[in-house]
């Protein structure tokens, strides 16, 4: 079972949740911008939601099957197609051998991911089948995916193999999809909560005020290491001497230029900018989806609203699971 | 413990929770650091990640849904709160004048030349010959506090600040893998061929990441190292013994 790399697009890697354990020997932990994505996609295709798949920036990404596959695309719509026709997302879909999926242009968000019924046969490394480009391991060799590489899957489950058969004794077209409104919105101006960076009370007042009351906007420098933001600057009261310390996803830091960024999942280990906020876990996946030149309003929360927020997720999520059983056993 | 007062805890948004035992690069304060590391990892909480050191704190990085299914209560406590208790209970586990066995390990270096290009612009800089330079950089016992910016990359502190130099102005667009430098008051050793601004006085034949391995890191935080001098017979030698 396998399929092959027909045009990279501007980016694909393959990612899964994260390679976590290995961040104290400076190994960053890598996986999926939008992890809810990606665990949807991977319960669509009756895969378990660590397994690894593909995640596709913007646009371009051409894929061609060279066997029978049940696959599933989430996230940002990329208006991917199938030979030329629309497809829809948020469900599983049974493609013949010999199609070619094709991500034509972002149109909501920012990142697909495409899950494959059995996941890809890719190694584990450090207990992750994440690319870590920098370090060159994980994925596809270690590096984005190019023209000509071929992806196996590995053998598919018992679980794979009822939705298989599910999708093949139908006789007309699947009529449902994920409502995925019920954990994303794709606007162009997004309200991102946070809680108190570490140095919060380190900046001035009107930093403070700025933080929360004035856009930011995401600019060409977001990838998947960080957002470099820009709006009103963002002062400390005074200079100090700050040691690198542990980070992680979410944190933003302001360098001496006053200008935020925004770590994400790509981002080192350590960092030594003042921290004056940190996204909470819940809205990440919404943030992963952010393009350069969208806006975002930061709103101050408490950690008993994150966790609540955090909660409420991974509710729907296990709900959504049952659902998805339900409908393909 | 008896000074527990002088720790402050502090949360990292809702995955995460910083302990920190100073605000100064001092190596007592840096073996609580390991020590507290030692004692989560030998008996970690359900739903614990990882734990990371830095100069002089840990980061505590836990699984959310992991610790609300095992531990979640009643009281409305927050699951930050309920790590923040785990931690506390680790805290007093710790001991003042515990002898924390520390690693030493030698790392190769040839100095000089195509190796160490700066090596002359160090010495005129500090109004001392290179051999000088060589002899104080390899007579020091260095602390690994913590390893990150890269994989293996090592943030050393022991630096004789009589080889101190700024970094160069411009930076160089590639500095080969293992490349020894000096940047202020500090030292390390690339692990990857990068662009930077360190003055390179000489070059290991070792590799400090090892992704095959277990740890996939020559050196971890809390170790002790020493540079030794070798020639380029041996350097060679060490290249051939080594892959």
């Amino acid at each position: 079972m396998s399929m092959k790399i027909l045009h990279p697009g501007l980016m694909a890697t393959i990612q899964d949740l994260g390679r976590y354990g290995s961040q104290k020997y400076g190994v960053i932990v890598s996986g999926a911008m939008d992890i809810v994505s990606l665990r949807i996609a991977n319960r669509l295709v009756g895969n378990d939601e660590k397994e690894a798949g593909i995640e596709i920036t913007l646009y371009g990404t051409k894929i061609e099957f060279q066997e029978d596959h049940l696959i599933a695309i989430t996230g940002g719509d990329l208006q991917a197609t199938i030979d030329g026709n629309p497809v829809a997302m948020w469900r599983p879909i049974f493609i013949q051998k010999g199609s070619i999926l094709h991500f034509t242009s972002a149109i909501k968000g920012c990142r697909a991911y495409l899950a494959i019924a059995g996941g890809l046969a890719i190694p584990e490394k450090m207990g992750s089948r994440s690319t870590y480009l920098r370090a060159k391991i994980g994925g596809y060799e270690g590096r984005t995916l190019q023209k000509d590489d071929v992806l196996q899957t590995r053998d598919i489950s018992k679980t794979n193999e009822m939705f298989i058969k599910k999708m093949q004794s139908l006789t007309e077209p699947l009529s449902w999809s994920v409502n995925y409104s019920a954990f994303f919105s794709f606007k162009k101006t997004q309200t991102i909560r946070i809680l108190p960076g570490s140095e919060y009370e380190r900046f001035d007042t009107n930093s403070q005020q700025h933080l929360l009351q004035k856009p930011y906007t995401v600019t060409m420098n977001a990838d998947r290491m960080g957002y470099q933001l820009k709006g009103n600057k963002l002062q400390l009261t005074e200079e100090f001497n700050l040691l690198s310390e542990g980070v992680t996803f979410g944190t933003i830091q302001v360098p001496t230029n006053g200008q935020p960024i925004i770590l994400m999942a790509d981002r080192q280990t350590t960092g030594g900018y003042p921290k004056i906020a940190q996204v909470i876990s819940a809205d990440l996946p919404k943030l992963a989806q952010m393009q350069p030149t969208n806006q975002i309003l930061f709103e101050l929360t408490s950690i008993e609203k994150a966790e609540q927020a955090l909660l409420k997720r991974e509710r729907k999520l296990y709900e959504l699971s049952i659902g998805i059983r339900l409908k393909t056993l | 413990m008896s000074n527990l007062r002088k720790i402050n805890m502090r949360s990292l948004g809702d995955s995460a929770i910083v302990i920190e035992f100073g605000d100064d690069i001092n190596p007592l304060i840096h073996d609580k650091v390991i020590q507290l590391i030692k004692i989560i990892e030998q008996d970690p909480f359900e739903g614990f990640i990882e734990a990371v050191p830095s100069y002089t704190n840990v980061t505590i990085y836990y699984d959310f849904v992991t610790v609300y299914k095992a531990f979640s209560n009643k009281n409305n406590q927050t699951i930050s709160k309920i790590v923040s208790a785990f931690i506390e209970n680790y805290l007093h586990k710790l001991t003042i004048d515990a002898k924390l066995e520390h690693r030493t390990i030698d790392i190769p270096v040839i100095y000089g030349g195509k190796f160490g290009p700066d090596l002359e612009e160090v010495a005129t800089h500090n109004a001392i010959s290179s051999e000088e330079v060589v002899k104080i950089h390899s007579s020091k016992e260095y602390l690994v506090y913590m390893i990150g910016f890269a994989p293996g990359f090592p943030f050393l502190g022991g630096m004789d600040e009589a080889i101190a130099i700024p970094r160069k102005n411009t930076p160089r667009p590639a500095i080969p893998s293992g490349s020894v430098g000096i940047a202020g008051k500090q030292t390390g050793i690339y692990p990857f061929e990068t662009p930077g601004g360190w003055q390179i006085i000489g070059q290991t034949p070792l590799e400090l990441f090892l992704p095959n391995m277990s740890p996939p890191t020559r050196l971890q935080s809390g170790d002790k190292i020493r540079f030794v001098p070798i020639t380029q017979e041996e350097y060679e030698h060490y290249k051939e013994e080594h892959q």
